[in-house]
């Protein structure tokens, strides 16, 4: 409880029930903001996307970063010990952007798989390259 | 000098000789640090799924819009979109909440206070996996989603569905609409709407009614190729229709199933929560048992116990936060 009263630290606790709810309900609002729900077609806007995206991370990561370090005392331990466990996670950093980079690759890969499936096919070409010389077309 | 030797020797039996050390490393108890270590390697199984779903659902051309595919709830008939699983996460919002009550009522010892807050938050776990269980039951019954089947689909060009005539009509959409792919002659068999429902599907959900009706106007439910829609070998019915835009345009087709990965991953993360939120819900059960019976009281360490399922519990949420963020909100 560190240096906080009991009832002091009583009255923190419901404090930050009242936040976390009011945080959730921005999110859900904000959400429903960028599907369209509340004022019709602003879905169509890239930059409604991006910005509602980004500001749903923002919140949730603001949620996280209370429910450690308020409900689950972080706040309250020796620094080393909470260096010690959120350091290792900046690692995600990397995943995320390799892994999603990635899977962005994967949509162009399909997308060029595609394009090849749809182009016609000469059937008196078959499998080689232009450059090969058949034996018929030498005489 | 006895008197002091055994206050020496209690102090070191306390907290496993301090270590062995005789020093307390981060100045936590032994059991206290080993469960953020261990928070720490779940937090990172937990990323590891997420950003699997991430990177797949940037792999695909279309994804299952969230706020169609979430907008059943048990309350009405009514469709409400993200409603259902807002309840479930201030659920869990709110059983942290009575968990942190806990844990403070434990460090004054107050045994009383302990058991009635985890009380309160073991039924808000249970009720968490209660709504969980109703959201899983009508994604596998009625929508017959599976590990390896996702009946939402989204369109990727505007059209216009066809009649059973083959006839155009009067129901376009644009490209991104969203549908669901049902049991042919299961959903919806009751309403007898023949057509005229085009401002329903107008511009995305075509779901309910808007969808399958005037399908079955006839019974052409068997597997086959009709003039209005396909149905596949495992009785799923594919409305057809025509391509008004794109290097398609002209083409007739049928709606496809949605990417396959997300019934799997689904599936999997919100299960593997709450598979910790139900692990979570019996440790609780049994610390409160033994917190009742004044066990750690007679440890004489603050409730240590009751601070460690805390952890736990919070991390349970702190998951949810973002399993919350990933599958329905974004």
């Amino acid at each position: 409880m560190g240096h906080l009263s009991y009832e002091e630290s009583i009255k923190k606790v419901y404090q930050g029930l009242i936040l976390l709810g009011v945080v959730t309900l921005i999110e859900v609002g904000l959400s429903l903001f960028g599907k369209g729900y509340i004022v019709s077609g602003v879905e169509d806007y890239r930059a409604v996307i991006y910005i509602v995206g980004l500001g749903l991370i923002v919140l949730s990561l603001y949620k996280a970063y209370f429910i450690i370090y308020e409900f689950m005392h972080m706040r309250y331990e020796v620094k080393g010990l909470a260096l010690s466990v959120l350091l290792p996670t900046l690692l995600l950093i990397w995943a995320i952007i390799a892994f999603f980079q990635e899977g962005d690759s994967w949509k162009d890969r399909r997308d060029q798989i595609q394009e090849k499936d749809a182009e016609p096919v000469d059937a008196q070409q078959g499998m080689l390259p232009d450059d090969v010389y058949r034996l018929d077309d030498l005489g | 000098m006895a008197t002091t030797d055994t206050v020496v020797e209690h102090e070191v039996h306390d907290d496993k000789e301090l270590w062995s050390g005789a020093k307390r490393p981060f100045k936590a108890s032994y059991g206290k640090l080993m469960m953020w270590y261990f928070l720490l390697s779940d937090a990172f199984t937990f990323a590891g799924f997420l950003i699997a779903y991430g990177a797949l659902r940037f792999s695909s051309p279309t994804w299952p819009v969230p706020d169609f595919v979430f907008k059943t709830h048990p309350f009405g008939d009514s469709e409400l979109p993200l409603i259902f699983v807002t309840v479930m996460s201030f659920l869990l919002i709110i059983s942290s909440v009575t968990m942190v009550r806990g844990v403070q009522e434990g460090a004054r010892n107050n045994v009383k206070g302990v058991v009635f807050w985890m009380l309160l938050t073991i039924l808000g776990g249970i009720g968490f996996l209660s709504c969980q269980a109703w959201e899983w039951t009508n994604l596998i019954a009625t929508e017959h989603m599976t590990v390896t089947r996702n009946p939402f689909g989204t369109h990727l060009e505007s059209g216009v569905y066809l009649n059973e005539d083959g006839s155009e009509s009067d129901e376009v959409f644009e490209a991104g609409a969203s549908y669901l792919i049902h049991k042919a002659g299961g959903h919806g068999h009751g309403d007898d709407h023949g057509g005229g429902h085009g401002e329903d599907a107008h511009g995305g959900d075509n779901h309910g009614d808007g969808h399958g009706t005037d399908s079955h106007e006839s019974d052409a439910t068997a597997p086959g190729d009709y003039k209005g829609h396909v149905v596949d070998a495992q009785g799923f019915l594919h409305r057809k229709y025509k391509v008004t835009d794109g290097p398609d345009a002209g083409m007739v087709k049928s709606e496809s199933f949605g990417p396959k990965a997300f019934g799997a991953l689904f599936f999997f993360i919100t299960g593997f929560h709450g598979f910790h939120v139900f692990s979570g819900v019996v440790f609780l059960f049994i610390i409160m048992v033994n917190a009742a019976s004044g066990l750690y009281v007679d440890r004489n360490n603050g409730h240590e116990m009751v601070e460690k399922i805390g952890l736990y519990w919070h991390f349970v949420d702190l998951v949810w936060v973002f399993v919350f963020l990933v599958f329905y909100l974004l």
